[in-house]
């Protein structure tokens, strides 16, 4: 859906950079040999009650901890609405009950994965944790999980239950990835550039705390957000990226950076090379996933990356070509080519 | 008897997951629920598969959980009182 | 408040039945659908007692046009959102301005419970086809290209109030004008993950279930599908069609007390029902009838049955869950309630609670035991009350 309006408060972010920690983000970039990129874990114990936190899987954690810094940092425990968006679920603790149940035959099985395998179980515990009575959704639909999360928000924003504590996580397993590599997703890059990972699998949880108004000195603000499901041939993608910014009242050279889903795979990269070219040809571009890898909910990374860039007006270390004031940034989430996402985010 | 209690309190740590607690920090009669060392129903849940996995004793009606699973003695008094086969010596 | 949604289309699959007349055939004969395992491969057949489609996965793909190897989940979710469209006169013309909002928690499991057979012992094995529709969200989206709809789709799932959440997502995008019609509700197969994984938490009735009876002893799993077809005002006249009922209120609550239970004195229970009736603008002496999430569990019902208590007292509604004729279906239950809760409305009907015996002692209230015929039935609750504490309820009124 095209119109959203609303303002980023707060954030918080578990990724395989070093988001918790902004400076550290912003001189030090991490990189990987493998064909995955795994999150940088915090000490958890500095989040959850360690009675608390022993039921918890890995991905429960993550969510849990960057909801919680993101209300931190709002310096608020009280969201109005909680929704979560999540392609995968919770995999460890479903991959573990499965197993169990085809090894035991159907005997003896613990129900604690069982538990933690549903899907809403991240937003389940958040809600548990501060002791959150208010709205509480889950949204599991793949690629556009966290753009239907988003757009969910803003209609509760509309409806005065703001503010909106939104969510965006996935992990990767052991037998997830095995899977999923099976599939052939993943391709290393071709690119000399060692700043390009290739198609690689990536994992994360990022938190926003959404207003409807700009009241609470918001760090940005997402103008809108607009998806489009399996676009059939370039010339179609082509114009859903001049409609979309069309209705925003925009024009290609009005935005001031890119962030794309390009990885260094140049087979893989050829519809986001084209859309660079054909749109974007004289403007900096920084392909996002080359941060956090690929997966279905990495669009909450980029809008975590965008609001670090537009809050703090600084060019991190090992990025280049950006020009300040950074206004506008727009987001291009492309999951294989079924699934792309445009974000309009803007400056306060 | 005390080295079955020994050996199920360190089950229950490894079962429940309870990084913080060792042996040595349960004692024999406290209450494992609520006010002791806070176990739930879902633990209590798992402590019924322990029972099944580790010493092949049955608890097929959760509302005697309560009683049962009190504290670590009255689990090793379930225990011996209902194994025929009981894996673990007392 | 902004405009209603009016519900022009129904569409439901389910142990009683294969179509909205034969559900509602059984339901007036007070014809249960749980019994024996049929389909469903696992170790508990014969010990535990289900409420399964009685059509196998080769009869739905023939119902339905799609192939019979896809997951259950999906296919019996395309034959009732097809019914759904086709009841409300819904053509693909329409499309642009339709979403589909479904939700299910178990997505294509039963193929991938398949696959793992193999793939444990050998991580290379295992055919790929069956997890290709592993993800919740990936049925939705083969089922939304089966209907032509793709302007807007979404996958909702929080445990057994997921199909409630998608009814009033797809309401709530109709109200804020950018739908005009929402085919909404959700569906889940059987699958012995779930199954497994229910008994682990012993809340299974290894007899056919008696929700809120004193000896209640657990739930029946079933499975299911149910849509609703939604449409805006000026969808309706698009469809040229009279609207069957309205969804008037709805909330969204957390209980915020335990992963798995209830708490109980119902507070998540309360607050959504509370919540549902503020945004109907009704009093809780103008409901008619309530249809319980009611699944039979001995916290379930004590926490549902205190928050009716809190809420109602001293003047209860006829109410009744009819998880008894279909077990609970889990992310479909909301909409198969759903679609119950119209045809209340709709026939003057009054379901009611099958195999009910003695009232719960705490309760000063107890639930309908035969259909009831000629009833006037103007505004009915329904509860989908879920894990991780997700409440929800519906309010669906006379049009």
């Amino acid at each position: 859906m095209v119109n959203m309006n609303c303002y980023i408060r707060a954030t918080g972010n578990i990724s395989p950079q070093h988001s918790l920690d902004p400076v550290t983000f912003s001189q030090t970039r991490v990189h990987t040999t493998q064909d995955y990129f795994k999150v940088i874990e915090p000490d958890y114990d500095g989040f959850v009650d360690s009675k608390l936190i022993r039921r918890m899987s890995r991905i429960v954690k993550m969510g849990v901890a960057s909801a919680i810094t993101c209300l931190r940092q709002a310096g608020t425990e009280n969201p109005g609405a909680l929704v979560t968006a999540t392609a995968y679920g919770c995999l460890e603790d479903t991959s573990s009950f499965l197993r169990r149940m085809i090894e035991f035959e159907e005997k003896m099985l613990s129900p604690t994965a069982f538990i933690q395998s549903t899907h809403n179980t991240v937003g389940a515990q958040i809600a548990l944790l501060i002791k959150c009575h208010q709205y509480n959704n889950t949204i599991v639909h793949r690629a556009f999980s966290f753009e239907n999360a988003l757009t969910e928000s803003t209609l509760l924003l509309g409806e005065g239950m703001g503010p909106v504590l939104v969510g965006a996580i996935d992990e990767i397993t052991k037998d997830s990835h095995t899977l999923l590599s099976r599939f052939g997703l993943y391709k290393p890059t071709d690119r000399e550039d060692p700043h390009f990972s290739g198609n690689i699998a990536g994992e994360g949880a990022a938190f926003f705390l959404l207003d409807k108004d700009p009241d609470h000195h918001p760090l940005a603000w997402i103008q809108g957000i607009k998806t489009l499901y399996h676009p059939g041939n370039d010339e179609t993608l082509r114009l859903f990226f001049l409609d979309f910014l069309n209705s925003q009242g925009f024009q290609p050279d009005q935005v001031d950076l890119v962030l794309s889903s390009h990885t260094g795979n140049k087979e893989r990269d050829t519809i986001d090379q084209y859309l660079l070219d054909s749109l974007f040809s004289k403007k900096p571009f920084f392909p996002f996933k080359t941060l956090c890898g690929d997966y279905p909910t990495a669009s909450g990374f980029a809008l975590w990356l965008a609001t670090q860039l537009l809050a703090e007006q600084k060019q991190p270390a090992w990025m280049k070509d950006l020009t300040f004031p950074l206004n506008h940034i727009l987001i291009h989430h492309r999951s294989t080519n079924l699934h792309h996402s445009l974000y309009l985010v803007s400056r306060c | 008897m005390d080295n079955l209690m020994e050996k199920l309190k360190g089950q229950i740590i490894e079962r429940l997951n309870l990084k913080d607690l060792k042996p040595a920090d349960i004692s024999d009669d406290q209450p494992l629920f609520v006010e002791g060392i806070g176990l739930d129903s879902i633990d209590a849940l798992e402590l019924i598969v322990l029972l099944q996995q580790e010493y092949n004793v049955k608890l097929s009606n959760a509302d005697d959980g309560p009683r049962v699973f009190y504290s670590v003695r009255t689990i090793a008094d379930y225990i011996n009182a209902n194994s025929g086969v009981a894996k673990a010596s007392s | 408040m902004s405009a209603s949604s009016w519900i022009a289309g129904l569409g439901i699959i389910s142990a009683i039945g294969q179509d909205v007349q034969k559900n509602l055939a059984s339901l007036t004969a007070e014809k249960t659908g749980i019994g024996e395992m049929t389909w469903l491969r696992s170790d508990h057949q014969g010990e535990l007692p289900v409420g399964e489609v009685k059509s196998s996965n080769t009869e739905l793909a023939a119902n339905s046009g799609l192939s019979k190897k896809l997951p259950r989940t999906a296919l019996l979710s395309s034959v009732a959102a097809r019914e759904a469209l086709v009841d409300a006169g819904w053509q693909v013309k329409l499309a642009p301005r339709t979403g589909f909002i479904s939700a299910n928690t178990v997505g294509g499991m039963d193929k991938t419970e398949h696959f793992f057979e193999k793939f444990i012992s050998n991580p290379a094995a295992g055919k790929l086809a069956e997890v290709v529709y592993h993800e919740c969200g990936a049925i939705t989206e083969l089922v939304a290209d089966y209907l032509g709809i793709r302007h807007f789709v979404s996958t909702v799932s929080t445990a057994c109030s997921s199909s409630a959440n998608a009814i009033f997502t797809g309401a709530r995008m109709i109200r804020s004008g950018l739908l005009d019609f929402a085919l909404v509700g959700g569906a889940d197969a059987l699958t012995r993950f779930t199954l497994n994984g229910f008994n682990t938490l012993m809340i299974l009735d290894k007899e056919p279930c008696r929700p809120f009876d004193e000896n209640r002893r657990g739930l029946n799993l079933g499975e299911a599908a149910a849509y609703l077809l939604l449409a805006s005002e000026k969808g309706l006249e698009q469809l040229k069609k009279k609207p069957y009922a309205r969804i008037s209120g709805y909330a969204n609550a957390n209980d915020a007390f335990h992963q798995t239970a209830s708490s109980p004195q119902g507070t998540g229970s309360l607050l959504a029902m509370k919540g549902a009736l503020e945004f109907a603008g009704l009093s809780p002496n103008q409901i008619d009838y309530i249809n319980l999430h009611g699944t039979g569990t001995t916290n379930n019902d004590i926490a549902e049955g205190t928050a009716i208590r809190i809420l109602f007292d001293p003047a209860y509604p006829k109410m009744s869950s009819t998880k008894a004729y279909t077990g609970h279906t889990l992310g479909a239950s909301g909409a198969v309630e759903a679609v119950y809760s119209v045809l209340s409305i709709q026939q003057g009907l009054i379901f009611p609670n099958l195999r009910w015996e003695t009232p719960m002692k705490e309760l000063p209230f107890q639930p309908v035991t035969t259909c009831l015929t000629n009833q006037r039935v103007q505004h009915v609750l329904s509860n989908s009350f879920g894990f991780g504490g997700n409440c929800s309820s519906l309010i669906f009124s006379a049009a």
